[in-house]
């Protein structure tokens, strides 16, 4: 086989050498956690809150892997992030609280819908892709109100009690052991997803978003790389639900909703897909302008909301990362 | 998730002239469902298979209508003919100006931003309606000649409902006849079949779109003002309904006009039967139903690969 | 020795409409043949019967001898099958090198490595560079695939394909769209092709044709009207009368 790397020079293998390196860790990666501890001591009164919007920002990136790489477009991710709430929720409020174990349950039981639903929806695409997204989480939703005498139904999920982390960290009233709980958790998974986005394999994901009838013709099989990161995300999306269920100590029917669904899809739009960190600007701006409303002003959180994303998607394409990259670019050309 | 107005039971013992009871109850309120959802979704239908726009939001017109309506009847005092009338003329003018201002930028382009816009709109339109006629839903009162109950098939059966079915019915006729005859149906056909064409024909696509969109806007005012006894008009109408109005669209076959009304017909029906027969759980076999057709058709019933 | 490609009585209709009636074709290893007919022949959908994109309604294909009419598109590829798109099928946002190296990676078969960064293939990285070194794309290795007109786009279609390391090369209509100036280019690359690569080759512009060339078919509704060497194609009264008015590229 012919090598080709002693063949390249100067300028030419100076790019390349920089593609090479392109994926190592940059300073400005550290930003979110830094802010994020930052906010855990600032804001140590809205503990619970942040606790949440990290979990949340799992929910994102998992949705992210499907949507803003692979370009597959769904309105039923709550199914995978209900049956993971559900699954912790039913694991604590029935004798077993522990809470790792907890989440690798909802891993799991989310991650098998997901792959047994995707294995059946994901040969098919636009409208009808999105509505059978739709009609699976849909089908969750009324079997988890119809099992109401297990599931609680739409008064909620009474009873449970979660364990100590190790047996050592209890989940308190403030908080602090859920926000870091949620922390380490969501840093995980970042690890997980950036190192699968930043693969080979995360590449070929944004072929098939770009062009899947030209991946075909490079002999990629698509069905099996959708299927693959369409299961991971419903696991990742399930261990989110379960950081909510366990950390709120509650859960009811609204994690298998529509409005679950379209939330995180609009959090994701706006803070940009398919660029990893669109999660972590989406997610914090959503929840707390929500949390912000929901004290102030709640009859009309969703008048401004949806004005406000009515006029990000006339003046400012592609979400808060696209609206950077554009900045960044017009500055660098004027220098 | 929506919940439709509930049917009056009382069934102890099934006889078979309970069957037959239900039976005709069920085709009857189902095809009441249908015609709603039809007169609704058949602008849905166009406007995403034509202009290839997803509006999520289109729910609204529909529930402005039904909030116009319903306020000209309730406050007003105007007539039920009038009402109507003026409630579809409103919606029209509001969703022609919508169309040119808004909508028109995002034709054909990134399916996210369209998504991003449309729940955008919905979520104005739950805020807006919360505000002016807050949050509970708007009454609907037949006028008395229509109101009470008829004899059909040796059965007692809601006045309303039935004028609403034949209005319906003779609606559908006209709009089927209008795409058939006249000029502007010819020119429809002709550009969701093939917009390419249809341009190099010399076709205006621009004044076509904005007045196809029009047309949907004003029959989803109908639908939802003559609807507003089937889907009650509530703040959260355009979230609630949503999933059945894409369920009708994506059955019926994106961009096709008669598609969704065997698709309505399909969902009023066995909607209105699940959840007559299994009260607290028809909505799963709904959604299960709808599943199935979609994996056996994934274009739609009349839709093209 | 095995024929590069066999195809045996394809048939493809769709309806009434007989996109592929009873093909007989053969290509020898090293070939160099061309499939010309007018618009409509069912040049194309030959190309996708052969390549997978399309399902015959009957017949059968051999790849080296193999029978291939079972195998998906992409298994097809993997047994050295390439073809390339007549309207550019590009991976838009991404970058000129990236839409190489993926075929490079699917070659090389890493592509569903999740673990390691795609940086530390640095062969495959190296090698796509050089593709595009070769084809005179090196300049727009990181540039977006939008950002080139469309010539040097089209010579991306080629990249990928070459990226595979074909064994049988389908080249539909590698011309089309292309200016003048440009086909000059296109042409150079044609002809500096391996000598192992069988090629078919779709096209209108004559000129090509008659270059590349050492076979031609001609394919009319559907149906092979005659096959020879490019003097006896010339030559032949009924492709005069066929071709009549079409011997310049549209």
């Amino acid at each position: 086989m012919t090598v080709f790397r002693d063949r390249f020079t100067g300028n030419d293998k100076a790019m390349l050498d920089r593609l090479a390196r392109r994926h190592r860790l940059e300073p400005v990666e550290a930003l979110p956690w830094i802010a994020a501890v930052t906010a855990g001591f600032v804001f140590s009164d809205y503990l619970a809150l942040l606790a949440q919007i990290l979990a949340t920002i799992v929910f994102a990136l998992s949705v992210d892997l499907v949507l803003g790489y692979a370009g597959i477009v769904t309105l039923g991710h709550a199914a995978f992030f209900g049956a993971g709430a559900y699954t912790a929720g039913l694991l604590a409020a029935n004798g077993w609280g522990e809470p790792l174990s907890g989440l690798l349950a909802a891993a799991i039981a989310a991650g098998a819908i997901g792959l047994v639903s995707g294995a059946v929806i994901l040969r098919t695409s636009g409208l009808t892709l999105l509505m059978q997204t739709l009609m699976v989480a849909a089908m969750l939703y009324e079997l988890a109100n119809k099992a109401h005498r297990f599931t609680g139904g739409a008064d909620g999920l009474q009873g449970m009690q979660v364990w100590p982390i190790f047996g050592l960290f209890r989940f308190d009233m403030f908080g602090r052991t859920a926000f870091l709980y949620c922390l380490v958790v969501l840093f995980l998974c970042w690890l997980i997803v950036r190192m699968v986005v930043q693969s080979a394999f995360g590449r070929s994901l944004t072929g098939i978003r770009e062009n899947a009838l030209r991946m075909h013709a490079i002999g990629a099989p698509v069905s099996r790389r959708k299927l693959i990161v369409y299961t991971l995300s419903a696991a990742l999306s399930g261990v989110a639900g379960a950081l909510i269920a366990q950390t709120t100590q509650f859960v009811d029917l609204g994690v298998l909703s529509l409005e679950r669904s379209g939330a995180i899809l609009i959090m994701l739009i706006i803070g940009g897909v398919g660029q990893l960190y669109g999660a972590f600007i989406g997610v914090p701006l959503y929840m707390i302008a929500q949390d912000r409303f929901a004290t102030v002003d709640p009859v009309n959180w969703y008048f401004w909301i949806g004005l406000f994303m009515v006029l990000l998607v006339i003046f400012v394409r592609g979400g808060v990362l696209g609206a950077i990259a554009r900045m960044r670019g017009r500055i660098g050309a004027r220098k | 998730m929506m919940r439709p107005t509930p049917i009056a039971v009382d069934a102890q013992v099934p006889h078979m002239s309970e069957i037959a009871f239900a039976a005709i109850s069920v085709t009857f309120h189902g095809l009441t469902l249908a015609m709603v959802l039809y007169l609704i979704s058949v602008g849905l239908s166009v406007t995403m298979g034509l202009m290839g726009f997803v509006n999520l939001a289109h729910g609204a017109f529909a529930m402005a209508g039904g909030y116009v309506m319903t306020t000209l009847m309730n406050r007003w005092d105007l007539d039920f003919a009038w009402a109507l009338l003026i409630a579809v003329a409103v919606v029209v003018a509001a969703s022609l100006v919508l169309e040119r201002l808004l909508y028109r930028r995002f034709y054909g382009g990134n399916e996210l931003d369209q998504v991003l816009l449309t729940m955008g709109l919905i979520f104005l339109s739950v805020g807006a309606a919360t505000y002016v006629w807050g949050p509970l839903t708007q009454p609907m009162r037949p006028p008395a000649v229509l109101s009470g109950q008829i004899s059909l098939f040796g059965r007692s059966l809601p006045a309303y409902r039935t004028f609403l079915i034949g209005c319906g019915a003779v609606i559908v006729t006209a709009l089927w006849i209008g795409l058939e005859r006249t000029r502007m149906g010819t020119q429809l056909r002709a550009a969701v079949d093939n917009l390419r064409m249809a341009e190099t024909l010399g076709i205006n696509t621009s004044r076509l779109f904005a007045a196809a969109f029009g047309l949907g806007s004003g029959l989803a005012a109908v639908g939802g003002g003559l609807g507003a006894d089937v889907l009650a008009i509530s703040p959260s109408y355009a979230l609630d309904n949503l999933v059945y109005f894409l369920i009708v669209v994506a059955v019926g076959g994106l961009g096709s006009i008669r598609g969704p009304f065997f698709a309505a017909l399909v969902v009023g029906l066995a909607d209105t039967a699940f959840k007559y027969f299994i009260p607290e759980f028809g909505a799963f076999f709904m959604y299960a139903l709808t599943m199935a057709i979609l994996l056996r058709c994934p274009a739609g019933i009349f839709g093209r690969t | 020795m095995n024929r590069a490609i066999e195809t045996v009585r394809l048939c493809r209709n769709f309806g009434g409409i007989i996109v592929a009636d009873a093909i007989d074709f053969r290509m020898d290893p090293g070939a160099r043949h061309a499939l010309i007919g007018p618009n409509g022949a069912g040049k194309t959908s030959f190309i996708n019967l052969v390549s997978g994109a399309l399902q015959p309604s009957s017949g059968g294909i051999r790849l080296g001898g193999e029978d291939i009419t079972a195998l998906s598109q992409a298994q097809r590829v993997k047994r050295g099958l390439v073809r390339t798109f007549q309207i550019n099928a590009l991976f838009r946002r991404l970058s000129v090198l990236d839409n190489v190296t993926l075929a490079i990676a699917e070659r090389h078969g890493f592509a569903a490595d999740f673990i390691r960064s795609c940086g530390r293939h640095r062969a495959a990285i190296d090698e796509s560079y050089a593709t595009l070194e070769q084809l005179g794309l090196a300049q727009d290795a990181l540039k977006p695939v939008t950002d080139l007109d469309y010539g040097r786009q089209r010579m991306i279609e080629i990249a990928i394909a070459l990226g595979l390391k074909p064994k049988v090369l389908l080249l539909d209509e590698p011309a089309a769209g292309v200016s003048t100036g440009d086909v000059g280019s296109i042409i150079k690359v044609i002809e500096r092709l391996p000598e192992t690569i069988a090629v078919l080759l779709i096209e209108h512009d004559m000129d090509l044709v008659f270059r590349i060339a050492r076979r031609i078919t001609v394919l009319v509704g559907g149906r092979v009207l005659i096959e020879g060497t490019p003097e006896l194609i010339a030559r032949d009264p009924q492709v005069r009368r066929v071709y009549l008015g079409e011997r310049r590229r549209p």
